[in-house]
């Protein structure tokens, strides 16, 4: 006897998305000046969405240039003490409004409505009041207390809201003000930010958003009044802005690409590692920065994991992101998709074994079944490029040594997994890797209080915890 | 002594430990404050640099692994084998730079206590930098700074010694190896430095000493894809500041800029150079029986 999953569809009627959105500056929406308009759509669908605004120069401009005098005017002068407390209304406002942002972050992104509900929406909420306790408790962090002035600020689509709420409650608490670019397939969070901002009675101009592609990023990025850019995203544009703001003085961090090793040994209990591989590349269909794309696994229990990995994979649902009981959502744009596919082409080209779990794929919007390559050596594209996606390329080892190695052995280093019962060998293994967070017999957590961000390729600077606010307040070295 | 012709010194290049000429045969006439010749440096080439900064990775792995008691014991090392060839240091300054003999005696006092300096932080980095963090949920988790790897620096030109020290020091303290270019103006007292970094129990490798044009190898160790971490402290052109960071760019390699106004080298240097070249490292681990 096999049991069926019911719909379990959660409810759309508490999303009120309007046909169109201008810009969000200087505390009101405002249509642009020499800007565009294009489409958001439901990756799930197709169905479009709304029709958003594609900033110009002279909204970019204008944006920077209302930060600018909120910062002067306003939010530099104000207590920290009072930012504080503006960060706390905005921390209850997503509370309060957090069904509802869960349901338009689905919408808009299409990751599984259990992901936007159980963990993006709750940590948004958690980074603000993390962060809205820091604003009048600055001087203790260890990093003197100037602010740079205005920040602009780029996110990706992957974790729309969660990683708005990583620039801008660091930015603010440090008495920064904002101007932030939201990704062009997931601008629909922001804007419902935008308005979280209204009813907190933030001062006007503290937080702007403009949405666009990347030619409104070049254009904060480069936009003269600016004094510190963050972004988030992949290495070539994160390569193409440490290069735009070379000997510019502006402060830059960025966080971008990775390729973490999950590394299994021998010792580990079986059951959880494989719920550790498969929230580690499957959370959030892998897209991911710091997903754990290549399972390097101890020779001798190769077998035995990838059998209860295929197991455990053919469980998974993949579909309508809506439903309470999907694991799997959708791509998020058609270009990912088209990404995925030529990767796991040159998977196969090269000669690796791909393994697809039976997934029956929805007829509209874009997907892409959980996906397993076996045989991977070092050399091949799928391990050593991001994929962004749910595949998972397996290499083994067999000594602790040479499993650092291979897992050392990339330009990325922005997260690292290890499973086994032997506390010294973890201590041991989390000494050696050079990856910014290192996940020992779990994977993919995250807490405003814990530092983020990588080495080498995957970036510089921290998201989080005390040492995430350095990356927010302006140092002089002597 | 009259009527002895006193035994000069050659002024070689410090690389993995040993004192090589520069591979392209290249030197060039280092003078004193008035023009005087003081001797014949080599002028670093591109190879030179690659060779360095091959040494500096080599050695990074073993430098990092060392504890830190042991590294602040050999920076204090250096302290105590500078103090016993101070005469020569103080010699040395006081003719490249030209300046008086208690300036001269100031800057090599003011480099030995550097030295202790951040011999004396090599084991407290950590406590300060790094943390335990209370996430929301049944984890252990703390935060460790770590070195970036390989840095390349720019020491300043003035004051010779004094800059070095202060951009070298705290680049090695934390586990980070290090190719640096000197003063070119006043690479003498540097190339003396590499002698005292050689007798210390430092590894070699862990500092590689060039001499020669910072406007030509620089942009070489910039575009390098094995240096982590750029230090441009020395760079007076921002042409060549420019260029270095737009080619550090490549592979994202960490930059510290040129100093925005000129800094007080006797100041207490803080912890902002530390911090400049290490990572942060944050380990999650369930708690539970």
């Amino acid at each position: 006897m096999t049991f069926d999953y019911a719909p379990a569809p959660e409810s759309r009627a508490v999303v009120d998305i309007a046909s169109h959105y201008g810009l969000f500056i200087d505390g009101e929406f405002v249509e642009t000046i020499d800007g565009t308009t294009f489409k958001t759509v439901n990756p799930a669908t197709e169905e479009v969405l709304s029709e958003v605004t594609e900033a110009g120069a002279a909204d970019v401009e204008r944006a920077v240039k209302a930060a600018r005098t909120a910062y002067k005017q306003t939010w530099s002068k104000m207590p920290g003490r009072e930012r504080a407390k503006y960060l706390y209304r905005i921390a209850r406002i997503i509370q309060e409004r957090s069904r509802e942002l869960a349901v338009l972050e689905t919408l808009d992104n299409g990751k599984p409505i259990r992901e936007s509900r159980d963990v993006d929406i709750p940590l948004v909420a958690a980074h603000f009041f993390y962060h809205a306790g820091w604003a009048d408790k600055i001087a203790y962090a260890g990093y003197g207390d100037r602010a740079y002035g205005v920040a602009g600020q780029i996110i990706p689509w992957n974790f729309p809201l969660l990683m708005l709420a990583w620039k801008i409650a660091p930015a603010l608490a440090c008495g920064n003000t904002v101007v932030l670019k939201p990704a062009e397939t997931t601008p629909l969070t922001a804007l419902a930010f935008a308005d979280i901002c209204r009813q907190a009675d933030l001062p006007p101009g503290v937080v702007n958003i403009v949405t666009g592609a990347g030619q409104t990023g070049r254009l904060l990025v480069e936009s003269p009044g600016v004094d510190k850019v963050a972004f988030t995203g992949s290495t070539e544009v994160g390569r193409q802005i440490q290069r735009a703001l070379a000997g510019t003085r502006k402060g830059l961090t960025l966080e971008l690409g990775g390729k973490a090793a999950n590394i299994v040994f021998d010792d580990a209990p079986v059951d959880e590692a494989i719920e550790g591989i498969v929230n580690g590349i499957f959370f959030n269909q892998g897209h991911v920065c710091c997903a754990g794309s290549r399972l390097l696994v101890q020779e001798s229990v190769h077998d035995e994991v990838l059998d209860a990995l295929k197991r455990r994979l053919a469980t998974l649902r993949m579909g309508d992101p809506m439903d309470k009981n999907t694991d799997i959502g959708a791509i998020n744009s058609f270009e990912q998709q088209s990404r995925i596919d030529d990767l796991v082409r040159a998977g196969e080209d090269e000669g690796a074994d791909r393994w697809s779990a039976p997934c029956t794929i929805p007829e509209r919007g874009w997907w892409f079944p959980p996906t397993v390559f076996t045989g991977v050596t070092q050399a091949h594209r799928i391990a050593r490029e991001e994929i962004f996606g749910p595949v998972l390329s397996v290499l083994t080892f067999r000594t602790p040594d040479e499993a650092v190695e291979k897992a050392n052995n990339t330009p990325f280093g922005l997260s690292a997994g290890v499973w086994s019962e032997k506390g010294s060998r973890i201590l041991w293994m989390a000494s050696r890797l050079r990856a910014g967070v290192v996940w020992a017999n779990t994977f993919n957590r995250f807490d405003p209080a814990s530092p983020f961000g990588g080495y080498k390729e995957s970036g510089f600077g921290r998201e989080g915890g005390r040492q995430g606010l350095a990356a927010y307040l302006k140092q002089e070295v002597v | 002594m009259e009527g002895r012709l006193d035994v000069r010194k050659t002024y070689k290049l410090f690389i993995g430990g040993a004192f090589p000429r520069s591979e392209s045969g290249r030197t060039y006439a280092v003078t004193d404050a008035k023009g005087r010749f003081l001797a014949n440096a080599s002028l670093a080439s591109r190879k030179d640099a690659r060779d360095a900064v091959l040494a500096a990775r080599a050695a990074q792995g073993g430098w990092w692994s060392a504890t830190a008691y042991n590294r602040g014991q050999i920076l204090y090392r250096i302290a105590e084998m500078m103090e016993g060839r101070r005469a020569q240091f103080e010699d040395e300054i006081e003719r490249a730079e030209g300046v008086s003999t208690r300036r001269a005696v100031a800057q090599v006092d003011a480099c030995i206590d550097r030295w202790v300096w951040y011999a004396g932080w090599s084991d407290k980095i950590a406590q300060v930098l790094g943390s335990s963090n209370p996430v929301a949920g049944p984890y252990f988790n703390f935060s460790v700074p770590e070195p970036t790897g390989v840095v390349a620096a720019i020491a300043p030109q003035r004051p010779s010694l004094l800059g070095l020290v202060s951009v070298v020091a705290p680049i090695i303290v934390s586990g980070n190896t290090c190719v640096v270019i000197a003063s070119a103006e006043c690479p003498l007292p540097a190339i003396t430095l590499a002698e005292v970094l050689a007798t210390s129990d430092l590894p070699g490798g862990v500092v590689n000493v060039l001499t020669g044009a910072p406007g030509e190898i620089g942009p070489w160790l910039a575009s390098h894809a094995d240096v982590n971490a750029l230090d441009l402290t020395g760079v007076v052109d921002d042409g060549v500041a420019t260029e270095m960071a737009v080619a550090a760019a490549e592979t994202i390699t960490r930059v510290l800029p040129p100093p925005a106004s000129p800094p007080d080298w006797s100041a207490d240097p803080g912890l902002g150079r530390i911090r400049a070249f290490v990572e942060t490292t944050t380990v999650w681990h369930p708690q539970g029986v």
